[in-house]
């Protein structure tokens, strides 16, 4: 990897990898996946959450879908750990909450394959750093 | 393929089904399959939304739509017109307070979201193992503009300007901290990360260093840089070694993409991290114990001054800032002060992440802007009480902090506010009690935590919170005399005046604030001998409810030390000298005869 | 300067001045319990941890240990208002109410800095009463650790690290457990403690002591079977008097004797005697040395060290074993004096060996540990069998019924008991030293020397250097007190850096005057000053002042050990070291 010399090297990065995503998440594109994310922090592991992933990956392969799994930190959701948010292209991410394997199933099957919304979804309760300008 | 036109999301918490008359979900469904629209259309419930003061929520997808205080009488109403004519229901939108206009555009319906997330704004959103995440949401472009724009007295300005004060609980201004620091000359500086996070409960340092471990490196480099350092360290528990790897990770990441070590794009300034595990003694949080436990010595404070901005670790001037604050660097470089400034209050700026524990329905990690009131946070985001009972007290700044109480639920959140009342914001765990807590248990509670956790340097931390929390006990156990209360009083003050650190500086507030606010709970437990909240065992009693007892021996059966005597078919009696409250009576009598006085 | 006003005296100080150091300016003397100052030996004690001495400072919400905090311009201090005196009070109660009421029979009874606090403060009850901590007892052959007693002053802590480097005792645990220690809790015998004995010597509680000994030199002294023999060390007589209530630096020398022998000791000698001895094969092996080094033999090791100090040698015995051969093999003073009234003067008298009980009285704790050392003893006997400190000879005079300051001024008894002003100075920093170069100028030189007072070599600094004209030979002369300086100089010795031709120990501060087993000084150093001045007084005063000449020195080279460094003063007079090191490092 070339190191960074200035924040143009930096800026230009950022829009290489903002057209990246941007192209896994339209829609339209051939190349577009569902993503899904896990919460994987202490607490989200403690509750689960390295096994709904193993799980997510196994099943992904095994059913053939189109998905990009990947960890992340601590959604904040305690009170429902583990939390995972499942993102079709073209569409808002959904996050859900409790999910177990039988959850994480009908997440697939349902979700991630159809488009339907399955029960359990926590609702985003925050404001980000761009909604507050 | 059944694709599913529109999505009808109920909230499940637990207080909007409490205040729905009835199953919301069940009557929508009900309307829809009259409709035949259960293919087309599907119901699906929710989590809480956060906006408990007007459930039932139902929300429409796509088209976004916000309905307010839905009852399921409503579920037709909404299916016929919103569904299949595509009408708005106009009265189950929410109604704009100040404007008294209905809001029809659901797009302008965040505000409801009482949180906003500047601290955690990665967390939970990109792979905390990939630079390549971090860099596409802004990443060191804080950083770029330190080293390209601004130089040091510019940034030190700007962390000024933006209000922020440290998030590790004193609420110092960071950039006055910063200045300091880099006024005072010297051929070595360093910046610490203080992420020995103790507080019994908090896990917000946690969460950020496992979730966004990049924002830390990133800041503490801006630090260096501003103050004139080239070596940062962080001090971390070993008990987090999710965290430990992560960061490790993120550093190696950030030297290979020369974000740290030498030269750093191509600026001429070099800056590398280095890690220091704590071994768990919550005293370390302290910055004068943290340092020393870096240097190798026994973690434990000395006098301030000199602060460590004039002599820190290895003698020479140190800063150090705790996660959280580090966490708020990068996004204020890269906003600006004045947006930063805006959010909060005029002497608490900015956000503060609380980890929200107890007996609320949303436990989690949340951050709110400064100001916010408790009552915001415990009954919007937190939900309300569990299984509906009623709140008694919210506990702040962990083993430092005080108990508020009902009375002060409408006061906003910040540095100030909370010690006006007697608690103090801390580090950030926030923890809410209910009628079953008792409150002389929970001061005992905090204690215990604080006897356990003191250093033993100096005697009123050492020997003095060991003597309130025996007197605490005492009171627990239904032996306290009137003068105990004096007593505790006393010492309370004497241990907050004299003692080396904060921590024993802050040791008695949960004691005092109990006692302020709670001053009826302990005078029972000393005149009355009694527990209202039933969580003192010594304090109460198991006894015989005469016109229920049938005298069907079950309980003088299950009774592990034999104290309940009664002939077959006669009323039975407990001894209560005997009793040790295990409570066996009371779960197998099935006459309800046992009752707890 | 700036300016600051105290219980309405305003006081102007300069910047860096502590509240407690500017009230005494005004003498307003704010109670202090951890704070220690030694200011001659520039040890500062003051971690702010006992909180005894919080002052109210105007504007400041908590308040302020007057010990560390230092004075800004404009300050308003108060140092006993209600609120003060009500935290300083309950600050005490507290320390009390974790501290065994054993007052009575404690051995730092009416020594005890925290009863006379309490005292003082007048507290007649204590309010808060709870567990108290309770810990092993801890016996060594020369201290015993009561830590039930410890109030966490880590004043030893601050002796034993950072004036000593000896590294034996550190705070450990936490919280309400948190006690000073060795290393995992062990015992000071599984640690590298010298028993130098300066943590004895600053506690202001009972928490550390001296084993004591007086019981059974009581014992001996009751056996009819039994002589007694007793030797007193130079440094005992300078500052015994402080015991009975006199000036520091009082010199009791014929009232000890007198009191001694009302003992019923059956010889009372001095130790200063075996001191002109140590002089005599310490001053030979270094001429011996010097003559080799000048004559250009490279295997000779220079600077010779002195070895009269037991803390001293315990002290390279555990941090520098890989040097054990440049020290002087000479013993010291104690156990020459041992062995020659074991050995020469149990034959004169026609006493079996086991029936001469030597006795010493000593300013220090080590000297109990060195009489115990195995190498020390013949057949399980040891040379020296009870070594008391000048504390225990105080408490014996005292329970003997004895008004101490009507006692006569007696004599020592002869021949063990007469001595030269070179063996009185051995109770102070340099000197031993001294009197090595007054005896080794003319034996070096052939020459006589008329002035004896080498003040070059005399002070308080805690590492002094000077050169002696040994008649166009430059000697090179070190000196250092307190195991910290030893620990300087030895380091340039391991690095090839010291060009001193011999160098004096010694491991308190001060030298034996501050020595463990002393009256306690509380942490005044004017007390230590006053008793070099009694010392070099005696010496001052004595017909004779070197080693060599005196006469019955001579007669016993003459008639028993034949020559200095011979083969009979050998054996009795030499020792060898050892290896302590792998006694507390785990392999």
């Amino acid at each position: 990897m070339a190191k960074i010399k200035s924040l143009d090297d930096l800026k230009k990065m950022k829009s290489d990898l903002q057209d990246k995503i941007n192209i896994r998440e339209q829609g339209e594109n051939p190349d577009a996946h569902v993503q899904i994310k896990v919460a994987m922090a202490t607490c989200g592991i403690a509750s689960g959450a390295k096994e709904i992933m193993d799980y997510l990956v196994q099943e992904s392969e095994k059913r053939s879908l189109d998905t990009v799994i990947t960890q992340t930190g601590c959604m904040g959701y305690c009170h429902s750990e583990p939390t995972i948010e499942v993102t079709r292209p073209g569409e808002e991410p959904v996050i859900y909450g409790d999910v177990d394997t039988k959850k994480a199933d009908e997440i697939l099957e349902k979700h991630v394959k159809r488009g339907e919304l399955v029960d359990g979804i926590i609702p985003v309760t925050h404001r980000t750093i761009d909604e507050t300008k | 393929m059944v694709k599913h036109k529109m999505h009808l999301l109920v909230c499940g918490g637990t207080g909007c089904y409490a205040s729905a008359n009835g199953d919301l979900a069940k009557a929508l469904n009900e309307a829809l399959e009259i409709s035949g629209l259960q293919d087309e259309v599907q119901v699906v419930t929710t989590g809480c939304f956060g906006f408990c003061e007007k459930g039932p929520i139902v929300k429409v997808l796509p088209d976004n739509t916000f309905y307010v205080e839905v009852q399921p009488d409503d579920a037709e109403k909404i299916i016929q017109e919103h569904v299949i004519k595509g009408r708005k229901v106009d009265k189950l939108l929410y109604t704009d307070p100040d404007k008294k206009e209905k809001i029809a555009d659901s797009a302008h319906m965040d505000f409801y979201k009482k949180q906003i997330r500047i601290a955690l704004r990665n967390c939970g959103v990109i792979n905390p193992e990939d630079i390549d995440e971090y860099i596409s949401r802004d990443g060191y472009q804080a950083l770029g503009k330190v080293l390209g724009e601004l130089g040091p007295q510019k940034t030190i300005d700007t962390i000024k300007d933006s209000g922020l004060r440290g998030r590790g609980g004193g609420g110092f201004p960071a950039g006055l901290k910063w200045q300091f620091a880099k006024n005072n000359e010297s051929d070595e500086k360093y910046v610490v990360c203080n992420a020995d996070e103790g507080d019994p409960g908090a896990f917000m340092d946690r969460s950020i260093l496992e979730g966004d471990p990049h924002t830390v490196i990133e800041a503490m480099t801006i630090n260096g840089y501003a103050i004139g350092a080239n070596t940062g360290l962080v001090y971390i528990r070993a008990e987090y070694p999710l965290a430990i790897r992560r960061l490790k990770f993120a550093i190696n990441q950030a030297r290979e993409y020369g974000l740290l070590g030498e030269n750093i794009m191509d600026s001429g300034f070099d800056f590398d991290i280095q890690l220091r595990y704590g071994a768990g003694a919550f005293v370390c949080g302290e910055e004068t114990a943290l340092i020393h436990s870096m240097e190798g010595e026994r973690g434990e404070p000395t006098v301030k001054p000199p602060y460590p901005a004039e002599s820190g670790f290895r003698g020479k001037p140190t800063n150090v800032n705790n996660v959280e604050s580090y966490a708020n660097i990068p996004v204020i470089i890269n906003q600006g002060a004045d947006w930063f400034a805006k959010i909060g209050n005029k002497n608490s700026t900015g956000t503060k992440v609380f980890a929200l524990a107890g007996k609320v329905n949303n436990v989690g990690l949340i951050e709110v802007p400064m100001g916010t009131t408790l009552r915001e946070v415990i009954f919007e985001i937190g939900g309300g009480i569990k299984d509906g009972k009623k709140f008694k007290a919210v506990q702040t700044g962990g083993p430092s902090g005080g108990c508020l109480t009902d009375k002060h639920l409408d006061t906003p959140i910040d540095f100030d506010n909370l010690v006006k009342v007697g608690s103090m914001m801390g580090s950030g765990g926030m923890i809410v009690m209910d009628e079953d807590d008792c409150m002389v248990s929970v001061a005992k509670f905090y204690l215990d935590f604080t006897v356990e956790e003191s250093c033993g340097k100096c005697t009123p931390c050492r020997v003095g919170n060991k003597r309130l929390y025996e007197i605490l006990d005492k009171i627990t156990q239904g032996k306290g005399e009137p003068e105990d209360l004096d007593k505790l009083r006393n010492l309370g003050t004497v241990i907050k005046e004299t003692s080396l650190c904060g921590l024993g500086q802050t040791a008695p507030n949960p004691v005092i604030s109990t006692m302020e606010n709670f001053w009826e709970e302990y005078e029972q437990h000393v005149t009355d001998k009694k527990c209202a909240a039933g969580s003192c065992k010594n304090l109460m009693q198991y006894h015989i409810i005469e016109e229920n007892c049938v005298g069907c021996t079950a309980c003088a059966r299950k009774c592990p030390v034999n104290c309940i005597s009664g002939e077959k078919k006669q009323v039975h009696k407990i001894d209560q000298d005997l009793c040790i409250k295990c409570g066996n009576c009371m779960d197998v009598c099935k006459f309800n005869a046992v009752e707890i006085i | 300067m700036i300016k600051i006003t105290i219980n309405g005296k305003p006081v102007e100080v300069e910047k860096g001045t502590t509240i407690y150091q500017a009230a005494k300016k005004v003498n307003i003397n704010i109670p202090v319990l951890c704070y220690m100052e030694l200011e001659d030996m520039g040890v500062k004690h003051n971690p702010g941890g006992c909180r005894v001495c919080v002052v109210e400072v105007e504007g400041a919400a908590n308040l302020m240990p007057s010990c560390v905090t230092k004075c800004w311009d404009g300050m308003v201090v108060k140092t006993s208002s209600p609120r003060v005196l009500n935290a300083r009070k309950t600050v005490v109660e507290l320390i009390l109410s974790d501290h065994p009421f054993d007052c009575l029979v404690c051995a730092k009874n009416g020594t005890c800095d925290l009863q006379k606090m309490a005292q003082d403060l007048g507290i007649r009850e204590i309010h808060y009463q709870g567990e108290q901590s309770t810990y092993r007892e801890d016996t060594s052959p020369a201290i015993i650790r009561e830590m039930d007693k410890c109030i966490n002053c880590r004043r030893c802590e601050t002796m034993c690290n950072d004036v000593q480097t000896v590294g034996a005792l550190s705070g450990i645990n936490r919280g309400f457990e948190a006690v000073v220690a060795p290393a995992f809790e062990q015992n000071l015998e599984h640690s590298p403690c010298t028993y130098c004995g300066q943590c004895v010597a600053v506690c202001p509680t009972g928490a550390l002591t001296e084993v004591d000994h007086s019981n059974h030199v009581l014992r001996a002294l009751a056996d009819p079977k039994k002589k007694v023999v007793v030797q007193t060390a130079p440094a005992v007589r300078a500052a015994l008097g402080e015991e009975f209530g006199m000036e520091a630096g009082s010199l009791v020398t014929g009232k000890m004797v007198s009191a001694l022998r009302e003992l019923g000791f059956d010889y009372v000698f001095d130790t200063d005697f075996a001191a002109d001895l140590t002089i005599m094969e310490e001053g030979t092996e270094l001429l011996n040395r010097l003559n080799k080094h000048l004559s250009g033999d490279k295997e000779v090791k220079l600077p010779i060290l002195t070895s009269c100090c037991p803390g001293w040698v315990s002290f390279f015995e555990h941090h520098f074993p890989e040097m054990t051969d440049i020290p002087s093999t000479a013993r010291s003073p104690q156990q020459m004096f041992g062995s020659i009234a074991k050995n020469y003067f149990a034959e004169t008298i026609a006493t079996e060996r086991e029936d001469l009980v030597v006795v010493s009285i000593m300013p220090c704790v080590a000297k109990k540990y060195e009489r115990s050392r195995e190498e020390f003893s013949v057949n399980g006997d040891s040379d020296v069998n009870y070594s008391i400190t000048t504390r225990e000879l105080a408490h014996l005079i005292k329970q003997s019924n004895m008004d101490f300051h009507s006692l006569e001024d007696k004599n020592f008894d002869s021949p063990l008991g007469e001595s030269t002003g070179a063996g009185v100075i051995f109770g102070t920093t340099g000197g031993v030293i001294e009197a090595a170069t007054r005896s080794a100028y003319e034996m070096h030189t052939g020459k006589h020397l008329d002035k004896v007072d080498f003040e070059e070599l005399r002070g308080m600094e805690g590492i002094r250097e000077a050169s002696v004209d040994f008649d166009g030979q430059e000697i090179k002369i070190g000196i250092a007190h307190g195991l910290g300086n030893a620990r300087k100089l030895l380091e340039d010795i391991k690095a090839g850096k010291s060009d001193f031709h011999a160098i004096e120990i010694m491991a308190c501060p001060g030298g034996c005057i501050g020595g463990g087993g002393q009256p306690l000084h509380h942490g005044n150093s004017e007390i230590l000053k006053k008793r070099q001045k009694a010392i070099y007084q005696e010496d001052a005063g004595k017909k004779i002042r070197k080693s060599h000449e005196n006469p019955f020195i001579q007669n016993l080279y003459k008639d028993y050990l034949g020559e200095p460094g011979g083969e009979k003063s050998h054996e009795l007079l030499h020792t060898k070291y050892f290896d302590r090191k792998k006694r507390w490092i785990k392999k």
